[in-house]
């Protein structure tokens, strides 16, 4: 499992930090996303969106999982 | 990055939904109720007689403007005591039937507040358009229970317009009161009926600030949530500011009469602003209905942009605008309608256009914009 620590960066850092990651991520592999910002729930999902990644939910609090598709 | 303090050209304010710039009709307005507008209306002497006739003149001008009866119609403090008003009283009118108040999960924080004060609230979420789920909405008017239903009637943040008609039909089915909250859409497009009680807001339409307007259709059930002597009868709590309701009034009726005009030059300006965005901007999300929308009001969410740093960077280019991210509020949470919504909320911007919004504002945004976002997603590493 790819981790991304992103806790105590608020928001868009912890999206830059998971862009900044995927290109290292091989296609089809899960990384997952630390982040405690309340908007990571809401922008997490809408960055999968917008570049067509998969948003595979949120496991544990403050915790959320991206499988790496394109 | 390079940000400089000279302006290319002259400052836009872009915030017309927070408060449009007054009216010319509503300074003139207010200046010539100064001489008789400060005693008090319900006294019977000479002076309070001048001001009951203001009083009484401004009811009667806001109330055929919206197609109301002059007694159905309250000036209030503030569209959000209007909100408060509206709700809660029609809570407390309903107290028998219920303690539920059905209202979408993208209304005015003002809705929920008062919701929250209450007790019981049923949410009825959106489509990613930010369009109420009719379905979902029927279901949760016609449980047992319901007192009072909320619905906005254009998202103030998205633009996005509301099935009032629907929503209204299904309230009414199940005999339940339906407030809407018309905040933005009065004085730029019509409000579909079947309402009880509707709540707006001067400053929105280019009255003066502290005006709210509060209609309470004849036979829907109110009780007032203030102190008071007539608790059955809106009243405001304390003193109006009486030449500001009167600029309030006749700024409506001259906004009314250029609504059609000037709804569609906007509207021309927003799918401009839109488009151009999209095309210009990498990584932007439009949010909102690109169609089914209020004709002023634009809002996209840049990715990997930090709102606050955004807004800082267009006030430097002399650009005032709103934003819905969580940096921005007071609270740190993102807005709770980009999240029902489900849409990208950091990097949020809103721009809401008005009456002294030229085509060369817009055009200047659009100019400025990418090189900003450019310069900010730079600064952040990406």
């Amino acid at each position: 499992m790819i981790e991304v620590d992103s806790r105590g960066r608020r928001c868009p850092l912890p999206i830059i930090d998971l862009a900044r990651r995927m290109p290292s991520v091989p296609v089809g592999a899960v990384v997952r996303v630390l982040a405690d910002d309340p908007a990571a729930a809401n922008d997490i999902p809408a960055w999968c969106r917008m570049k067509g990644q998969e948003y595979l939910g949120s496991p544990a609090p403050d915790a959320y999982d991206v499988r790496r598709v394109t | 990055m390079e940000y400089t303090a000279e302006q290319a050209g002259r400052p836009a304010y872009l915030d017309a939904a927070s408060a449009a710039p007054m009216h010319p009709v509503a300074r003139q307005a207010l200046l010539a109720s100064l001489e008789d507008g400060w005693a008090d209306p319900d006294r019977l002497y000479a002076a309070g007689r001048r001001a009951q006739q203001l009083r009484d003149a401004a009811t009667a001008t806001a109330a055929e403007c919206l197609g109301v009866r002059p007694d159905e119609l309250t000036f209030l403090p503030s569209g959000t005591a209007a909100v408060h008003a509206a709700v809660l009283g029609g809570l407390a009118g309903r107290a028998r039937a219920g303690q539920t108040l059905v209202h979408s999960a993208i209304e005015h924080s003002s809705v929920l507040h008062a919701a929250a004060r209450h007790g019981t609230a049923a949410e009825v979420g959106v489509a990613r358009s930010g369009r109420l789920d009719l379905d979902a909405w029927h279901a949760a008017v016609t449980r047992p229970g319901v007192a009072l239903a909320s619905l906005i009637s254009a998202s103030h943040e998205v633009g996005t317009l509301q099935p009032v008609a629907a929503a209204a039909e299904s309230c009414a089915q199940a005999g339940v009161p339906l407030h809407v909250d018309a905040a933005q859409s009065i004085g730029r497009v019509p409000v579909p009926p079947g309402w009880s009680l509707l709540t707006a807001s001067a400053r929105k339409w280019g009255g003066p600030s502290g005006v709210g307007v509060l209609v309470v259709r004849k036979g829907t059930r109110w009780l007032s949530p203030y102190p008071g002597d007539d608790l059955h009868r809106p009243h405001p709590p304390g003193a109006l500011d009486l030449p500001a309701v009167v600029a309030a009034a006749a700024s409506l009726r001259a906004v009314l009469a250029e609504a059609q005009t000037e709804g569609v030059r906007l509207g021309a300006l927003v799918d401009r602003i839109r488009g151009c965005v999209a095309a210009t901007v990498p990584d932007v999300e439009i949010v909102g209905d690109p169609v089914e929308r209020l004709p002023h009001l634009v809002t996209f969410s840049c990715l990997y942009v930090d709102g606050e740093a955004l807004l800082h960077a267009l006030d430097r280019h002399g650009f005032a605008v709103s934003s819905g991210s969580s940096c921005t509020a007071s609270t740190l949470r993102p807005s709770h309608v980009l999240e029902a919504m489900g849409v990208l909320s950091h990097g949020n911007v809103r721009v809401s256009l008005h009456r002294g919004t030229t085509e060369a504002d817009v055009d200047r945004f659009l100019a400025v914009l990418p090189g900003v976002v450019a310069g900010i997603r730079e600064e952040a590493g990406m």
